[in-house]
């Protein structure tokens, strides 16, 4: 190459290529996205964090969470369940037909080709989808997370290493205040062996003065303040709980269908 | 050009190199110390935030101390406090000495280097008070972001007049990707903190601008500025000219062609064509490595130079490491890797290596080569030098090997649905507390790299003061005497 010209022809045209597809494009089709009906209801999704959420998620930011936790599950694929909902005239027949087939954890295709034969058997069914894979199973969510789910969060902290638990369904797996106030108080007092440090920064230790705090935290002997001192979470503390309460994307979509956990024995989404 | 006449000006033997030499001066000064003092701070904070896996609960009381701020401080001193203004000094050097002319605009370089340097500081301090962005690798908040981008945009245009001012018009591989790298980071700087800081685009949107940028920053920048400077180091040290232009050439096109579409990650929560095309260009960026590993081993094989721990061995290692952490991006990109690899340390291990073992060893190769023709004496402390090689090289291997091994094994635990999430980190920890050494060893290099520095400085400075007192106390010539 002769000219400075050239090298910036070339630079430009490769790096234009990459902004257009990493940057332009995304910036059209996902910066201009709206709310998305929720499948098989009238409701619309995401909504709009509640107020302490939304700071709660400026929390986050600051104390850099995403450092340690994704907030972004993952799912290897889906499987099908067909149940039979009622054995219609001839249910001995159908009852027969039902006993000899797989009717857990298969394809969509082969779903269909069992739900017909029992249809044409007289029998009627229903089929219930499932996500799979590790996170499923590990209880961290339903479904995969999708761009929806992240609508209203600026900055979105999608996180891109896992040293403590994703954290995308946390409101719905821990949904307990308590726990969480105390968990960011003294990690390892609630989970062994953690390696998450303690945000102790993000409580006070006050005086009590007159009756203790409501909101004074709940701690074992070997934590707790001295006499006449208690443990209170700042404001801080209680919004970023706020926020990972609300971290909760369960409801299913267009591109993360699955059958809710009322009408399925099957999927994963049973609270345990 | 000339390739004898041009390594005897390497050799400082001619007048003008030695002029052009002097023309760096001040502002390469300004430029690699505070680096030097932001790589030894930076790799201060990694060994803190180390060993938060060793005690989790010591630094539960203070804000500034928490991993989450530790971590992102430490790293972004790393490539903007050191990687970036060192880069750009050699940048300088190079374009000066491969246009045969003095640096154009010397005072204008010197105030940037200020201006830049006084972002990053401004930038840490944010982070610490909880005033990041929230985006890897672009934490520092608008009132930093503006002084780096002007102070970069400064030192862009003292390089480019030089590069315009070259008595041989033909250009050289350096050329190529230097120029390149001077016109990447204003467009993917700029970019990033239009759309994600000033008017931030609206959700996921962001983690795709934040990914393009941070793969275009640590993996495209980083590997023109390393790699125009291996190129310009490796064929004088050697003795022998770069092997091929035309290998040069196809690797330049295929490294930005390729490189700039890496970085999306397979899983993520975004339309499927975006992480695919991303998979397809990962792969493909195979061809620019084995493309460089040629040139590499073409140049230097036959070469009779005894490195000896010297600037040929740290641009030598520095080259082989760009290959590997390389090729390490090409295997988590793969498919079936993909999946295990993703959240886990794998991908901490590849960044530090590009960042660490190739870049960093190369510039301080390279700032070894430069100072002491800029500044017309010797390294004040030579034999740190070897001292600093080695521990950089054992302390790169205490902390990728670790961090790449453990990611594997954190990575097959996490795959595993019948595990407990804790089984993924209990397979990591005692890897992650071994790395701590490798922070620990790269630290005590970089104590060395930032004495020979300051040294140096103080130096210059003493002689610059005694020059003034000689002046002062000089007699007057009896011209300038008023009668």
């Amino acid at each position: 190459m002769k000219s400075g010209f050239r090298i910036f022809i070339a630079a430009f045209v490769t790096l234009g290529a990459s902004w257009c597809g990493f940057v332009l494009a995304p910036a059209s089709q996902l910066g201009t996205e709206k709310q998305t009906a929720v499948l098989n209801s009238s409701d619309i999704y995401p909504n709009q964090r509640p107020g302490d959420a939304t700071l709660g998620l400026q929390v986050y930011r600051k104390d850099g969470c995403a450092a340690c936790h994704t907030t972004q599950v993952q799912q290897s694929g889906f499987a099908c369940d067909v149940v039979l909902t009622s054995a219609g005239k001839n249910s001995v027949a159908v009852k027969n037909l039902v006993s000899k087939l797989k009717l857990s954890g298969l394809t969509k295709d082969e779903a269909d080709s069992a739900a017909s034969q029992i249809t044409a058997a007289g029998g009627k069914t229903e089929t219930h989808i499932f996500a799979t894979g590790a996170d499923i199973s590990r209880g961290w969510g339903i479904r995969r997370s999708v761009a929806e789910d992240f609508l209203w969060d600026d900055p979105v902290q999608l996180g891109s290493i896992r040293v403590g638990p994703d954290l995308a369904n946390v409101g719905a797996r821990l949904a307990n205040d308590n726990w969480q106030l105390l968990h960011l108080y003294s990690p390892q007092s609630v989970v062994k062996n953690s390696a998450m440090p303690p945000f102790r920064f993000l409580f006070e230790t006050r005086k009590i003065v007159g009756a203790p705090s409501p909101d004074a935290l709940n701690l074992p002997k070997k934590l707790a303040a001295s006499a006449g001192y208690e443990i209170v979470p700042t404001d801080d503390a209680k919004n970023l709980v706020a926020y990972l309460l609300s971290l909760r994307a369960d409801v299913p979509l267009y591109d993360a269908p699955f059958t809710p956990a009322q009408t399925s024995t099957n999927a994963p989404a049973t609270k345990k | 050009m000339n390739e004898d006449e041009h390594s005897e000006n390497f050799g400082g033997a001619s007048v003008l190199a030695s002029r052009i030499d002097a023309s760096c001066r001040v502002p390469l000064l300004a430029l690699f110390n505070c680096a030097a003092l932001w790589l030894a701070l930076g790799l201060a904070l990694e060994l803190l935030a180390s060993l938060t896996f060793h005690m989790p609960e010591q630094f539960g009381n203070c804000a500034w101390l928490t991993y989450g701020r530790l971590v992102p401080a430490a790293n972004d001193l790393l490539v903007y406090g050191f990687a970036i203004p060192a880069g750009l000094g050699v940048m300088l050097w190079i374009f000066a000495r491969l246009s045969e002319t003095e640096l154009v605009l010397p005072l204008m370089s010197v105030i940037a280097a200020h201006i830049w340097h006084l972002g990053v500081f401004i930038g840490l301090i944010a982070i610490f008070i909880g005033d990041s962005t929230g985006f890897a690798w672009l934490e520092f908040p608008r009132g930093s972001s503006v002084l780096l981008f002007a102070a970069f945009l400064l030192i862009a245009l003292s390089a480019v007049a030089t590069f315009g001012a070259r008595r041989e018009r033909a250009l050289q591989p350096p050329h190529w990707f230097l120029l390149a790298a001077l016109f990447w980071f204003p467009w993917i700087y700029s970019t990033a903190n239009l759309f994600l800081v000033a008017w931030p685009v609206r959700g996921v949107a962001q983690a795709v601008i934040g990914w393009w940028f941070a793969n275009n920053l640590i993996f495209v920048w980083l590997a023109l500025v390393g790699l125009g400077t291996a190129f310009y180091f490796l064929p004088k040290l050697a003795g022998k000219s770069l092997h091929s232009h035309y290998l040069a050439l196809f690797a330049f096109w295929t490294l930005i062609l390729f490189g700039t579409f890496c970085g999306i990650p397979a899983g993520a929560p975004v339309p499927a064509w975006l992480p695919t095309l991303s998979f397809v260009a990962s792969l493909l960026t195979i061809i620019p490595l084995i493309t460089v590993a040629m040139i590499f081993i073409k140049t230097i094989r036959g070469a009779e130079v005894q490195c000896q721990g010297g600037p040929f061995c740290y641009i030598k290692f520095g080259t082989v490491a760009f290959i590997l952490s390389g090729l390490m991006l090409v295997v988590s990109a793969w498919p079936g890797c993909a999946r295990i690899l993703e959240f886990t340390w794998f991908g901490q291990a590849q960044t530090q290596f590009q960042i660490l073992g190739f870049f960093t060893v190369a510039a301080c190769g390279a700032v070894y080569e430069i100072l002491p023709r800029v500044m017309n004496f010797e390294l004040p402390f030579p034999k740190f030098v070897r001292a600093q090689h080695w521990l950089f090289m054992l302390g790169l291997a205490f902390l990728i090997l670790p961090l790449a091994i453990g990611g594997i094994f954190q990575g097959i635990k996490l795959e595993n649905p019948h595990l407990a999430f804790a089984d993924s980190t209990d397979a990591v920890i005692q890897f992650l507390r071994v790395s701590t050494i490798g922070w620990l060893l790269l630290l005590l290099g970089s104590l060395l790299f930032a004495a020979n520095l300051l040294a140096i400085f103080f130096k210059w400075q003493c002689a610059l003061i005694k020059a003034a007192v000689a002046a002062v106390n000089a007699p007057l010539e009896t011209s300038e005497v008023k009668s």
